[in-house]
C-alpha cells in the first residue's frame, strides 16, 4: 500500500531525512518511533505529499506521490503534528468543508460526519467553536478530520498527545479497529503505544532507520538473546556452575536476593528454550527450584540502546 | 474543480463575518464614504456620483490590503495550508477559492454603499451611464487590488507585514501618474501604462474602453497566476 524508496530530505545542508525505505502492506499498523528530530514528521509530510522529497521514491495506492499526488492525496488522511484548525469554525462546519474537498455530496458528508464523531467522541462538541474547544478536544476534531473521507491510508503525526489517559485508551483503540481496512502510519514517542498498537515499528534516528521489525522480534533480536529468570535454593556458587555448563546458555548473572534463595538471569542463544533443560539439571542435583520464567527485553531498553548506539555499530 | 473553488470561497466568507474585524472595516467605509459622500454633495449641489466614486477608489488604497492580509498568510501561519495542501485540492483552486472570497466580501461592501447613489436616484435625477460605468470601474479596480493583496499575502506568514507590502504596491500603482510626469522616455511610458488612476478616469464618465478592462483582467490573472506559482513553490522549502 506504501512504498517508501531510499527517500531524502535536505532542509539547506541538514539531511532531515536521510535515505530511508520501508515498505507497509495493506492493512498493516506501522509505528514510527524516534526521539525528537529524528525525522518522523519530515517523512510523513512527504508520503502526504505536502512537500516534495530531494532524493527518493515513495508511492501510495499505487500513485507516485509526487508525479500523481493529487490522486495519491485522494487515498490518505493525515493528522499533522500540530493539528491546525480553523478556531473560528464549528467542527461541524469544518468537517464540512474538508467533506467538500474531498468531493463528497451532502448527504455523505452527514452520514461521515455522524460516523467520526461518534467514533472520535466529538459529538457534542460538534456546534461550539474550534478556539473555544480543550486541546484533547482539537486533537479529535483533527482524528475526526483525517478519519472524514473513509481514506485507505491513514498517516497520523502523533495522534494520542495531549489525550487524557481514558481517551488515550479509545483512541488506540479506533487506531487498532483501522487496522486490516485501512493501511495506518503512526508516530509516537512512546514506546507502550508501539507494542499496543503496532504490528510493525519503525526505528528512525537522526533522520536513517535503525530498525523494522514486529515488536516481539525486536524485543528478541536487541539482545541476540532470550533470558530467563530461575529463582533457585542452593549454594549459589555450584548452581551457576552447573548453568553454566548447560548447552546454548551464553551468561549467567547472579542477582542477590539477601535470603536463601539466589535469582539468576540466563541468557541462551536466540530461539533456543533452555527452560526444560534448566529444570532437569536443577532439579537432579536436588536444589530447590522455586521459579523459572522468561524475561522480555521492554521495547523502551531496545529504543534506548537502538538510539543511542555508535554510528556503525 | 469549481466544486472546490466555491469550497474554498464559502469558507472564507463565512470567516470574514465570523470576524469582528470584517464588521468594523466594513463599518469604518460606510462611514467614511458617507462623509465623503455629504461633503461632497452639499458643496457641488448636484446629484452627481463621479466624485463620490473616484474617492471611493481611494479609500480602496486601504481597504483592500486589510481585506487580503489574512488570505494565504495566516494559513501558512497556523499550518492549516498543510491540511488544505494534502487534501486532493490544486494549488489553483485554493488560490482562485481564496480569491473569489475576498471578491464577494467587496461586492458585499459594494451593495451597501448602492445607499449612496439611491438617495442620488430618489432625489435628483443623475447620469445612469456613468453610475453603471463608474461602479464597474470600482469593482474592476477593487478586484485588481485584491489580487495585488492576495499576492502579498501568499508571501509571507505575518499579516502585518502582508499589510504593508499590499499597501506600498497599490501606492505606487497609485502615484505612477504622478512619477511619470516627473520622468521621461520609456519608464514614463510604462509608469503612465500601469497606472490605475488614469486607466480609472474614464470610467466614471460611462466609456468602458476595452483597454481599461483587458489592463485590469491582466493585472488580476497576473497576480493569481504568480500567487499560484508561489503557493507551490512553498512546498520546496
Ligand atoms: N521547516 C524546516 N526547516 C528546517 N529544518 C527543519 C524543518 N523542519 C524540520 N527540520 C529539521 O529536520 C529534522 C527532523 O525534524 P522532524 O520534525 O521530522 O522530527 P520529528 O521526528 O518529527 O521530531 P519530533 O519528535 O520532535 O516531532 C530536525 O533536525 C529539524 O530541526
Ligand atoms: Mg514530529
Amino acid at each position: 500500500m506504501i512504498t517508501v524508496e531510499h527517500l531524502t530530505k535536505h532542509y539547506g545542508r541538514v539531511a532531515a531525512v536521510d535515505d530511508i525505505s520501508f515498505e507497509v502492506p495493506k492493512g498493516e499498523i506501522l509505528g514510527f518511533l524516534g526521539p525528537n528530530g529524528a525525522g518522523k514528521t519530515t517523512t510523513m509530510r512527504i508520503l502526504t505529499g505536502f512537500m516534495p522529497p530531494t532524493g527518493g521514491v515513495a508511492t501510495v495506492a499505487g500513485y507516485d506521490i509526487f508525479k500523481q499526488s493529487l490522486e495519491a492525496r485522494r487515498h490518505i488522511g493525515y493528522l499533522p503534528e500540530t493539528v491546525p484548525l480553523y478556531p473560528e469554525m464549528t467542527p461541524r462546519s469544518y468537517l464540512h468543508f474538508v467533506g467538500k474537498i474531498r468531493g463528497m455530496d451532502s448527504n455523505l458528508r452527514r452520514a461521515r460526519i455522524s460516523d467520526v464523531a461518534e467514533k472520535c467522541k466529538i459529538e457534542d462538541m460538534l456546534d461550539r467553536h474550534i478556539g473555544k474547544l480543550s486541546k484533547g478536544y482539537r486533537q479529535r476534531v483533527g482524528l475526526a478530520q483525517a478519519l472524514l473521507g473513509n481514506p485507505d491510508v491513514l498517516i497520523l503525526d502523533e495522534p494520542t498527545v495531549g489525550l487524557d489517559p481514558r481517551q488515550i485508551i479509545e483512541t488506540r483503540q479506533v487506531i487498532r479497529d483501522l487496522g486490516g481496512e485501512h493501511t495506518v502510519i503512526l508516530s509516537t514517542h512512546i514506546l507502550p503505544e508501539v507494542s499496543m498498537t503496532c504490528e510493525r515499528v519503525v526505528i528512525i534516528n537522526r533522520g536513517k532507520v535503525a530498525a523494522i521489525d514486529t515488536p516481539a522480534n525486536l524485543q528478541r533480536r536487541m539482545r541476540g538473546t532470550d533470558e530467563v529468570e530461575v529463582e533457585v535454593r542452593g549454594p549459589s556458587e555450584a548452581v551457576r556452575a552447573a548453568l553454566e555448563s548447560i548447552p546454548d546458555v551464553v551468561s549467567v548473572n547472579e542477582r542477590d536476593n539477601g535470603a536463601e534463595t539466589c535469582i539468576f538471569e540466563v541468557g541462551c542463544s536466540v530461539g533456543m528454550d533452555v527452560r526444560e533443560s534448566i529444570a532437569r539439571t536443577i532439579v537432579q542435583r536436588g536444589w530447590g527450584l522455586r521459579e523459572l520464567r522468561p524475561t522480555a527485553v521492554s521495547l523502551e531498553e531496545i529504543f534506548v540502546q537502538l538510539v543511542t548506539a555508535e554510528p556503525g555499530t | 474543480m469549481i466544486r472546490n473553488v466555491l469550497a474554498v470561497a464559502e469558507r472564507e466568507v463565512k470567516s470574514y463575518f465570523a470576524s469582528p474585524v470584517a464588521w468594523v472595516v466594513t463599518a469604518f467605509f460606510i462611514a467614511i464614504w458617507g462623509f465623503l459622500f455629504a461633503a461632497i454633495l452639499s458643496g457641488s449641489r448636484e446629484a452627481n456620483i463621479r466624485p463620490l466614486l473616484s474617492n471611493f477608489s481611494v479609500t480602496f488604497l486601504f481597504l483592500a490590503p486589510l481585506l487580503t492580509m489574512r488570505l494565504i498568510a495566516e494559513e501558512a501561519r497556523s499550518g492549516t495550508l498543510e491540511v488544505l495542501l494534502t487534501q486532493p485540492l490544486r494549488e489553483v483552486e485554493l488560490v482562485l477559492g481564496k480569491y473569489l472570497g475576498s471578491v464577494a466580501f467587496l461586492v458585499f461592501m459594494l451593495v451597501m454603499s448602492l445607499y449612496f447613489p439611491t438617495i442620488l436616484l430618489i432625489f435628483g435625477n443623475p447620469d445612469k451611464g456613468p453610475l453603471y460605468g463608474g461602479y464597474l470601474g470600482v469593482l474592476l479596480q477593487g478586484m485588481s487590488f485584491l489580487a495585488i493583496g492576495l499576492l502579498a499575502s501568499s508571501l509571507t506568514q505575518n499579516q502585518i507585514i502582508s499589510v504593508a507590502v499590499t499597501f506600498v504596491a497599490l501606492l505606487l500603482f497609485w502615484l505612477s501618474d504622478a512619477f511619470s510626469r516627473l520622468l521621461s522616455g520609456p519608464v514614463a511610458q510604462v509608469a503612465q501604462y500601469v497606472s490605475i488612476t488614469k486607466r480609472f478616469e474614464d470610467m466614471p464618465q460611462g466609456v468602458i474602453d476595452t483597454k481599461d478592462l483587458v489592463f485590469f483582467l491582466t493585472v488580476i490573472i497576473g497576480c493569481l497566476f504568480i500567487t499560484t506559482q508561489i503557493v507551490a513553490a512553498r512546498r520546496w522549502r
